[in-house]
């Protein structure tokens, strides 16, 4: 399909302002623009139609079955939507004095006050964007509380080797040393590895429990108390909450510092990639350390400073308030267990279907499969059998995460998905496990329905086109 | 009934049947009984959604929502095209995740694709990402661009954003790197003497926070003579008439994408750019969208240079970014392309002279005068006797007035207020004052 630019005419557009009904008053010949930015010139109809066209290629939850492992990819009611559309929040300047937004005082306060009671923490900041944003504000948290202790030796941050890859990044990011934990055949922490790597150059273990590969770490206690013990903090990875909100809290684990995602676990909607937001809950002997706003105050005593502009992005707390307002007191367990029941329902039937779980047993919200032996058997691979899901209407789970597991595939089906939905999932991929069988060309050739086939990806990173070309240049 | 769950008690009574179990406890066996919940959090009961929905619009009815907002300060009261909200609340678009199966994610894929063009367009610049958290954000990953084995210092203008400074403290306390802010003189950005062998970068905003046009190419000129790099945060909206960052030398351009028609929200989300040149693109963090084509040579567009990134290089990632901003990216899109350039230069020269006449009618009250000398944009900084009896007289009458700011007032402008809001501040502010005349 054509591109905006493409769909351009010179002196098309819209009428959009009044005139200007003050005195003229030039910018300065010194500062003025001397060629025109070439946006689109496109009236509103035909720009309509050109979103609508992109609309349809793409995929939402609103267009089908979204397992994709861990990224909780579950329905966003539509009351956060409503909320978040009235002109009393929309219409907020950041920078408004305390007493005329009052209104969104409650919101922080409401929404800090339960994810504090979800999350067994004392502390709630909503400032960080996303989850990424979070782990880097919740790494400064640690790393500001060992150096104001004089303690400058902690530099080393322990993360296992199925951790997200924004683990060691955002670790990095705060300036420490990475240093790899291995996990266990049974895809947990190894204990004795984990006591080995502990010493007096350990700032602090980054965990995700459930974990990555949808297993709780049983010897939760015993691993907080080893990193205790070594003097260092533990990090709470709230990427997989999802599986135990309202059922356990990491503050009861032991953990000290733990970030959420909204648009994950709180049901707001990941819009393409965000906007996210990526709460930082910690114990009270870290409040200190907590971001405040150079404008809007509100940083503790010893304040790590802050990782964005003014507050936090409100709308979308505002939408995770609804969620939690609908939850309340019982339905966050409800949410966790009803994940957890689709996620084994959906993992029995693909076993039955002839799959290969790379853990076997019971799995929290998400499990993983491994297609090693059908890729040495059919020469199909984790990513033919994710495209092959792309012509039967399913968003593919998570492909080749975690690491450690070969030929990945990540499932988390969420609670908002029905029997039948799992059913009908189950069944086509018992279809494409045997066509891999019988006719692996077709599935080495997938997916065969969609606007576009696989795009060489080889070529695009190569040689980078990441911007329009026109047709004058 | 609670927490959305789609099946019936007895359908998923039917569930633990099919796996053998007996119940949650069952399902929960790895959780050990000391940290194992059996009670209701503390928390109040479910609401319905009706009760859900009165107890947020009574939440949303105890803000005071000024018709007419004269501060700015780094988020900007701009008219929003009823275009823009619609398209950006197709559900497609806003249900969707990151586009990582580009074979049904074309249509995120090239909204980016269009984004990254227009923010190059705007900035002059070669290659753009698409999109991080915000203005500030953007400002600390573009000073990370410019980290140097030998260069471990940053500069920032004392005229920038105070929560843009402090943010890129924030993330200079996380590399280690020292950040220098240099002084400020007649509200501009004093150089003088600053960069030396060790400066990385020097991060100026155009038009800076007290509103005033700042002398780009100089700055330019006197970072790249001492070898480091010019970053430029820039406000998006001044770019139909104000000259391009590329074109007075900057090498990075970042900014606040909030004035291309996102509301103003209390502070979020809005909408981190970044753009670069051609030499540097592979330095830009998070992600790109790139072109390429199918095995028929089909147009298609894909993620690309993912090599930078976190989920592939782990803890030698460029950054560790992975969520964005892209849904607030693509109702800059919607904007930009609903104004074109005429109309995105229309709201330049508006906010323009309309800060330009209400500086002037305020100037000419006794006792009232512009703080610092030379061109401003948008925004100026009033100096004026009882700035705090002057704010709540203008509350009183539902104008939210300019950010005190050290004694003074740092007034903002757009094309939304009409010349009847500025003449109805300026009496105001006359009363306040007890000029008669």
């Amino acid at each position: 399909m054509e591109l905006i630019f493409e769909r351009s005419r010179p002196g098309r557009g819209s009428d959009l302002l009044p005139p200007l009904d003050v005195p003229e008053c030039p910018v300065p010949a010194q500062f003025a623009r001397k060629q025109a930015p070439r946006l689109p010139e496109i009236g509103e109809s035909d720009l309509s139609r050109h979103y609508q066209a992109l609309a349809r290629r793409a995929f939402g939850v609103c267009d089908g079955f979204y397992p994709l492992g861990s990224c909780t990819m579950k329905y966003n009611p539509k009351l956060g939507e409503a909320a978040a559309a009235l002109p009393g929040f929309t219409g907020i300047h950041p920078l408004q004095p305390a007493h005329t937004v009052k209104g969104c005082q409650l919101v922080m306060a409401q929404a800090e006050y339960a994810l504090c009671r979800i999350t067994g923490m004392d502390r709630m900041t909503l400032q960080p964007a996303a989850g990424a944003h979070g782990e880097f504000a919740g790494l400064l948290l640690i790393k500001a509380y060992h150096r104001h202790r004089g303690d400058k030796a902690r530099t080393v941050i322990l993360v296992p080797d199925s951790a997200h890859g924004t683990n060691p990044a955002s670790a990095a990011m705060a300036g420490f040393t990475v240093r790899n934990l291995p996990s266990t055949a049974e895809g947990l922490v190894d204990l004795e590895a984990l006591k080995a790597a502990c010493g007096p150059d350990t700032a602090g273990l980054m965990l995700t429990n459930p974990n990555t590969v949808g297993l709780f770490e049983r010897d939760i206690l015993e691993i907080t108390k080893i990193v205790h013990g070594a003097g260092g903090l533990v990090y709470y990875d709230g990427a997989n909450l999802n599986a135990v909100m309202g059922v356990a809290r990491p503050g009861d684990m032991g953990f000290d510092v733990c970030h959420l995602n909204l648009h994950k676990t709180f049901a707001t909607p990941h819009g393409g990639g965000g906007p996210g937001s990526g709460p930082v809950g910690c114990k009270e002997f870290l409040a200190p350390f907590l971001p405040g706003s150079a404008l809007c105050g509100n940083g503790g005593d010893h304040s790590i400073g802050q990782v964005r502009a003014f507050h936090a992005n409100f709308l979308v707390v505002v939408k995770a308030l609804a969620y939690l307002m609908r939850l309340g007191s019982t339905g966050p367990a409800e949410a966790a267990r009803g994940a957890v029941l689709n996620a084994n329902y959906l993992k029995h039937k693909l076993e039955e279907a002839g799959y290969a779980s790379a853990f076997p047993g019971l799995c929290m919200h998400e499990f993983v499969l491994t297609l090693e032996a059908l890729k040495k058997e059919t020469g199909v691979s984790a990513l033919d059998v994710a495209k092959a899901m792309l012509d039967d209407g399913i968003h593919p789970p998570t492909m080749y995460f975690p690491l450690i597991v070969h030929e990945a595939l990540m499932f988390e089906p969420t609670e908002t998905e029905t029997p039948e939905t799992l059913d009908q999932a189950a069944q086509v991929m018992a279809d494409i496990l045997r066509r891999a069988k019988e006719d692996p060309e077709s599935l080495h050739a997938a997916p065969h329905t969609t606007v576009v086939g696989r795009p060489d990806e080889t070529a695009a990173a190569r040689h980078p086109v990441v911007r329009y070309v026109f047709p004058e240049e | 009934m609670g927490g959305y769950l789609p099946a019936a008690p007895e359908e998923r009574a039917r569930q633990y049947e099919a796996l053998g179990l007996s119940g949650p406890r069952a399902l929960y066996r790895d959780v050990p009984d000391q940290v194992y919940l059996d009670a209701p959090l503390d928390l109040p009961a479910p609401k319905s959604e009706l009760e859900a929905r009165q107890s947020l619009e009574h939440l949303a009815a105890q803000n005071v929502r000024f018709p007419t907002i004269l501060r700015g300060a780094g988020a900007y009261d701009h008219y929003i095209p009823a275009a823009v909200s619609a398209i950006a609340a197709k559900e497609e678009f806003v249900t969707a995740y990151t586009p990582y199966q580009a074979e049904i994610s074309q249509g995120v894929l090239q909204s980016i694709f269009e984004f990254q063009t227009m923010i190059c367009e705007l900035t002059g610049m070669d290659a753009a990402n698409a999109s991080v958290y915000d203005g500030a954000s953007a400002a600390a990953e573009g000073v990370a661009m410019c980290r140097d084995r030998k260069r471990t210092k940053a500069i920032v203008s004392g005229a920038v954003h105070p929560d843009v400074i402090a943010t890129i403290r924030t993330y200079c306390f996380g590399a280690d790197t020292e950040v220098v802010v240099t002084t400020v003189k007649e509200g501009r950005t004093d150089l003088t003497g600053l960069v030396d062998d060790q400066t990385a970068c020097v991060y100026i905003q155009q038009p800076n926070f007290y509103g005033l046009l700042e002398d780009g190419a100089a700055l330019a000129a006197a970072a790249h003579a001492g070898g480091a790099k010019l970053i430029a945060g820039v406000n998006p909206i001044t770019l139909g008439v104000l000259e391009s960052p590329a074109a007075w030398g900057a090498d990075i351009a970042v900014g606040e994408g909030q004035p291309l028609g996102l509301p103003l929200s209390w502070g979020g989300p809005y909408l981190g750019f970044m753009a670069t040149t051609q030499a540097m693109m592979r330095k830009l963090p998070g992600r790109i969208v790139g072109q390429t084509a199918d095995a028929q040579g089909r147009r298609a567009f894909v993620l690309t240079m993912q090599a930078r990134e976190q989920h592939i290089r782990r803890e030698k990632a460029s950054s560790n970014v992975c969520s964005n901003e892209a849904l607030c990216a693509l109702t800059a899109s919607v904007y930009l392309s609903m104004m074109g350039p005429g109309g995105l230069r229309q709201v330049g020269e508006q906010c323009f002279a309309k800060a330009h006449y209400l500086a002037d009618a305020l100037c000419a009250l006794p006792g009232v005068r512009l703080r610092h000398p030379g061109p401003f944009f948008h925004e100026f900084v009033t100096d004026l006797p009882a700035s705090a009896d002057v704010l709540a007289g203008l509350e009183a009458r539902g104008i939210l007035g300019g950010l005190p700011l050290e004694g003074g007032l740092l007034w903002c402008v757009t094309e939304k207020q009409t010349r009847e809001e500025l003449d109805k501040a300026v009496s105001i502010v006359k009363e306040v004052l007890g000029i008669w005349n």
